[in-house]
């Protein structure tokens, strides 16, 4: 036998195993729910109430949904490439799904005297890792926009891909600037520096702002939704998708925004740590498991305060014109991004933070 | 300019300030609006469960009366049908049994009686021609369906309820523009 394999720690494998499809389940789930909830606070901010007949309160709609599309019939258009057809969708829900890996969801549980990390990965990029995934995500728009062979596809594609460039500069400018706080790419370094102490949002507010209305544009969210603008392009790159796949997209595009309402918690709201408590001496209160459970809840309703941000946006305010937005991305972010870091630069150089 | 109304009021051309042109803060106006809405009374109508009341002059879908003692008014004189402007209403008579005075009010009574209901305009006027109150316009309106057949009403679809071995469905199918009428005469 090959003694590289009887060095592997089986247990660790499982345990990884178990937390990956966790964490892809429990996105699947929310990305369901956030289908639901997209209709509810539409509708309520329109004075209506949503739906309200599958189930008490229309809580089994998102399946009623997710039936009907897999119902649908099929079609490949006779003129798409088909192979970058069902790429493109393909695509857009494995880079959807790959940026959890290096979210930390909670400190650590411990299972059989082993201890956890409610982490999958740890690397030693996390930041870098998310951030390249992310722009991975413009192929799916890219391949699924060029596969239709369709106009309007293919100028809502490349909107989609000029638009995701141009604002991941000043994602990644305010970024420069949240790392030059922290130090480390590492994920869980991130938020051990928050735990227990000041969150980075007060020390980079503006960073913070600028990373928030980057992801809108990254996720494709109003009043960035330039690529799938139903009534200029005939719901842009998805027109010609039908069935699960046109699914796939609009799930990818949910679970996009849920991993980054996520990576926003994590960055900058201090991530899993519990404000106003000591979780340091909740742990030696309530014990570790507990501990995490509760570090794990607290994740989430951060994220889905980031997650109502983000509908509550996109029912408020009008999509902006193509001109607009590449004013927006280069002649007011960037150079707010970068006076952001030189700013933050020098209040570290300082020492008044960080 | 001379205005035509005194309502008239310039268009406020100045140039954006530095706040209106940062977008943020009336984004944020905009976003307290959507928010103040999310708590506002919903303007919906549960419809199946719950229904607006109907105008009291509305006409809605027709209904064949009977008399308190169940007995069918109709007497198929034919007056509805000529007074129908859309030719919705057909109709065939028959000659009342000995044996069946329970069930029809007069010696004549409609054996037959149809109203096409893609047709009907809801005008009212066979109600005011009917001189035995035997037809009248009720609160309900036609049900959709998957075929044209299905919109020819025919006598049963018609028919009120009986009022005595049903009077919960009678006083229902009755609905307050009958009553009114019933007790205007």
């Amino acid at each position: 036998m090959n003694p590289v394999l009887l060095v592997i720690d089986w247990a660790f494998l499982l345990e990884k195993a178990i937390l990956i499809s966790v964490v892809i389940g429990l996105s699947l789930f929310i990305a369901m729910y956030e289908t639901y909830a997209e209709r509810k606070v539409a509708a309520f901010m329109q004075d209506r109430r949503g739906p309200n007949r599958a189930g008490p309160f229309g809580i089994l709609q998102p399946l009623a949904d997710g039936l009907k599309l897999f119902f649908k019939e099929e079609i490949v258009p006779n003129t798409a490439n088909k192979f970058l057809f069902v790429l493109g969708p393909s695509l857009a829900m494995l880079t959807a799904m790959m940026t959890s890996a290096v979210i930390p969801w909670g400190s650590s549980v411990e299972v059989f005297g082993r201890q956890v990390n409610l982490q999958i990965a740890d690397i030693n990029i996390g930041v870098l890792f998310i951030f390249g995934v992310v722009s991975m995500g413009v192929y799916g728009i890219m391949i699924g926009g060029w596969a239709s062979n369709n106009k309007f596809s293919l100028l809502a594609a490349l909107r989609g891909a000029s638009q995701v460039i141009s604002y991941e500069l000043p994602m990644g400018l305010s970024l420069i600037s949240m790392l030059i706080i922290t130090g480390s790419l590492k994920m869980s370094v991130i938020v051990g520096g928050q735990v227990d102490s000041i969150y980075y949002v007060l020390l980079n507010p503006l960073g913070f702002f600028i990373f928030l209305v980057c992801a809108f544009a990254e996720c494709n969210r109003t009043p960035f939704d330039l690529p799938e603008a139903e009534n200029e392009l005939n719901f842009g790159y998805h027109q010609e998708y039908s069935s699960m796949k046109l699914g796939f997209y609009l799930f990818a595009e949910y679970i996009n925004m849920f991993i980054s309402s996520v990576v926003m918690a994590t960055l900058f709201f201090g991530g899993y740590d519990i404000p106003f408590v000591s979780d340091a001496g909740l742990v030696e209160s309530i014990g570790q498991n507990w501990t995490a459970l509760i570090q794990c809840l607290v994740l989430f309703l951060k994220t889905g305060f980031f997650i109502f941000l983000f509908m509550w946006v996109r029912w408020t305010i009008p999509r902006f014109r193509y001109d607009q937005l590449m004013n927006l991305g280069w002649k007011v972010m960037i150079p707010l991004a970068l006076v952001n870091m030189v700013l933050v630069s020098l209040l570290v150089l300082t020492g008044i933070i960080g | 300019m001379q205005t035509l109304t005194n309502r008239a009021k310039p268009v406020d051309r100045r140039p954006m300030t530095l706040a209106e042109r940062l977008y943020v803060v009336n984004i944020f106006k905009g976003m307290m609006i959507t928010l103040r809405h999310m708590f506002k009374k919903k303007a919906t109508i549960q419809y199946p469960e719950q229904q607006r009341p109907f105008s009291p002059v509305f006409r809605g879908l027709h209904v064949l009366n009977r008399d308190e003692q169940g007995r069918e008014r109709c007497t198929a004189c034919g007056l509805c049908a000529v007074a129908c402007p859309a030719e919705a209403i057909t109709m065939e008579a028959a000659e009342r049994k000995p044996g069946e005075e329970h069930l029809y009010r007069e010696e004549k009574y409609a054996a037959k009686y149809e109203i096409n209901m893609l047709r009907c305009i809801f005008c009212g006027l066979c109600e005011e021609a009917c001189p035995k109150d035997a037809i009248y316009l009720s609160e309900t309106f036609a049900r959709s369906n998957y075929k044209r057949e299905g919109l020819i009403y025919k006598k049963q679809d018609l028919l009120i309820p009986h009022p005595i071995e049903q009077p919960e469905e009678y006083r229902k199918a009755l609905g307050n523009r009958a009553k009114q009428k019933q007790s205007a005469n």
